[in-house]
């Protein structure tokens, strides 16, 4: 597992520039544009199971969800940010994707220290110290439970 | 103790007498607005609108505004699917290429009015808390889910309470108020908050809370709404929009705000969102004398008719500097028209400017005015993220229509208040 680094207010631009957004909409379009201008490396790089950690007001800006369904999509375990934007949050948690909001957890990480993340414990483990986690609000857990809210929509769907 | 604007209207809408900040409710809303994206939207659920069909064929407002005309074969291919899922689906309210900027759109047809609640696949449907509209922006996948279930749920946001007292001096705008407003409270100052705007609101035009409610998201506020008044009734009238005052939502006098500022509108001065972030705001005179390759008027920000009306007294008679290139883009086909009666664009494209069609154009920087690496754009959008127009190693800076204006007289970033006499 590895672990990605940046800072604060990272924007849905630098998470997926806004000029594919209107060309690529499916996971295999998105996934080749993540980060592309922040991280030009880490497409490439980014295997299923990594951890992102970051500053303030991850994912701020448009309301695209091509960053989140990409992120989810490449297997990214959760994204670890001392806070998030409304919309990313909500985008993300309709994808499935875990957000922990935790500003110790990012403070303490230097790189090359060990993370353990245990999402029924709500605990994340950076360098040996643990620290606790909000567990999400009811309405998203079934969000997220379900497998995002489209499989989520389609078992209501199916149960009316 | 009293409920602030999205208090009431949340508890209103999902049938209880009162609510409380972070308390999850679910509501139906009254419109789901999307754009060129509904392709996309609508593509993750073929099957079940196959099985299910949509919930509501008046739910849904879309505007086709974003890559317009089609840049590409695969952009007319999703404007092409959009018309054909129209069509299937009997969406009534649909609106094609050339019509204006879905926000703009939804504005002027009437569908934002006070009370109602909208949602919309785009960060900036919070513009319409300028008419007292509770309205915030989800992604496609909820769009998604929205239009086979009708509903969805939100969280009671706390509020900030933000009173603009007094007049704005001369060659200040509405623009240059949001701005130091963001530059103030960060670009995550007022993240799952609402904003709501008190004071001498009379003293702002209908176009200048559109700007300032337009925003809201650009500090991360969940809505950025504005009370009605005389100016909205006036609004409404102009447009032959109904109005009911029955339908008006407003804070109560004890409400509760998490945080409250005040402003003394004659105070302020022109000011810039310097690149890359939009809380990044500086006094005008400050950044004077950058050179700009590019200059932008327009966007669901500034492209109303005020923003024109400014822009052409400043320009009118003289020519735009040869050493860059302005870009003007009415925010929609009603306000192209007017700007046309009343001789702006013409002013405009005489002194050297570049017409667009009334969309989202070099916004987003999927088409239309891409900026090379190295080159610098002032504009009256709202975003300057990098690579927000296009090109990573490219600029943007953020300003009124009349700083965008005296600055394309000089080439260079210009204070307008030297332009306006
Ligand atoms: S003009 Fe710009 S900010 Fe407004 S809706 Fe279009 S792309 Fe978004």
């Amino acid at each position: 597992m590895k672990v990605f680094k940046y800072g604060d207010d990272i924007n849905t631009d630098m998470l997926f520039p806004g000029k594919y957004t209107y060309t690529c909409s499916t996971a295999e379009e998105i996934k080749p544009h993540l980060l592309e201008d922040l991280d030009a490396d880490f497409a490439s790089a980014v295997q299923a199971g990594d951890i992102i950690f970051a500053g303030n007001n991850f994912g701020c800006g448009s309301s695209r969800e091509q960053p989140a369904l990409g992120l989810k999509a490449v297997g990214v375990k959760a994204i670890v940010a001392k806070g998030f934007s409304r919309i990313f949050y909500r985008a993300s948690t309709n994808q499935g994707l875990m957000l922990i909001e935790c500003a110790e957890a990012v403070d303490a990480y230097k790189e090359g220290a060990s993370v353990e993340l245990n999402t029924t414990a709500g605990t994340i483990t950076v360098a040996g110290k643990s620290y606790n986690f909000p567990k999400l609000p009811d309405e998203m857990m079934a969000i997220m439970d379900a497998g995002g809210l489209l499989k989520y929509t389609k078992k209501k769907l199916e149960e009316r | 103790m009293g409920m602030t604007f999205a208090q009431k209207i949340l508890a209103h809408k999902s049938g209880q007498d009162t609510v409380k900040v972070g308390q999850i409710v679910t509501i139906k809303p009254d419109y789901l607005l999307t754009h060129d994206n509904t392709a996309a939207i609508v593509g993750k659920i073929g099957d079940e609108l196959d099985k299910y069909g949509v919930v509501r064929t008046d739910l849904n407002i879309i505007v086709l505004d974003h890559v317009i005309p089609a840049a590409s074969e695969k952009n007319a291919a999703g404007h092409k699917k959009i018309r054909a899922f129209v069509k299937e689906h009997k969406i009534e309210h649909f609106f094609d290429i050339g019509e204006g900027i879905c926000h703009q759109v939804v504005y002027e047809k009437g569908f934002a009015r006070p009370g109602r609640i909208i949602v919309g696949s785009d960060s900036h449907t919070c513009s319409y808390g300028a008419v007292g509209t509770f309205s915030t922006g989800i992604d496609r996948t909820e769009s998604a889910a929205l239009i086979l279930m009708g509903e969805t749920w939100l969280k009671v946001p706390p509020t900030i309470k933000i009173t603009l007292k007094g007049r704005l001096a001369k060659g200040v705008s509405a623009k240059d108020i949001i701005l130091r407003i963001i530059g103030d409270i960060s670009a995550d100052g007022a993240t799952y908050q609402a904003v709501e705007f008190h004071g001498d609101i009379h003293n702002l035009s209908m176009d200048d809370r559109f700007t300032i409610a337009n925003m809201g998201i650009e500090m991360g506020a969940k809505i950025a709404v504005f009370p009605v008044d005389n100016t909205t009734k006036a609004f409404f009238d102009e447009y032959n929009i109904p109005f009911n005052a029955d339908d008006v939502v407003w804070a109560d006098a004890d409400a509760e705000y998490i945080r409250e500022l005040e402003y003394d509108l004659s105070t302020l001065e022109p000011v810039i969102a310097a690149p890359h972030t939009v809380d990044n705001v500086k006094p005008v005179n400050e950044l004077e004398g950058i050179p700009l390759d590019q200059i932008l008027l327009g966007t669901c920000t500034n492209g109303r008719l005020s923003d024109f009306e400014i822009a052409a007294s400043i320009i009118k008679g003289k020519k735009i500097h040869p050493g860059t290139r302005m870009l003007i883009l009415p925010a929609s086909r009603h306000i192209m028209r007017e700007a046309m009666k009343k001789g702006y664009i013409d002013a405009l494209v005489e002194a050297g400017a570049v017409m667009l069609p009334p969309g989202c154009g070099p916004c987003l920087g999927a088409h239309q005015g891409a900026m090379a690496p190295g080159e610098k754009t002032l504009s009256t959008a709202n975003r300057n993220f990098k690579g927000r127009m296009g090109c990573k190693d490219a600029e943007t800076y953020l300003s009124s229509p009349a700083t965008v204006a005296a600055s394309a007289l000089h080439g260079v970033i210009t204070d307008p208040r030297k332009e306006i006499i």
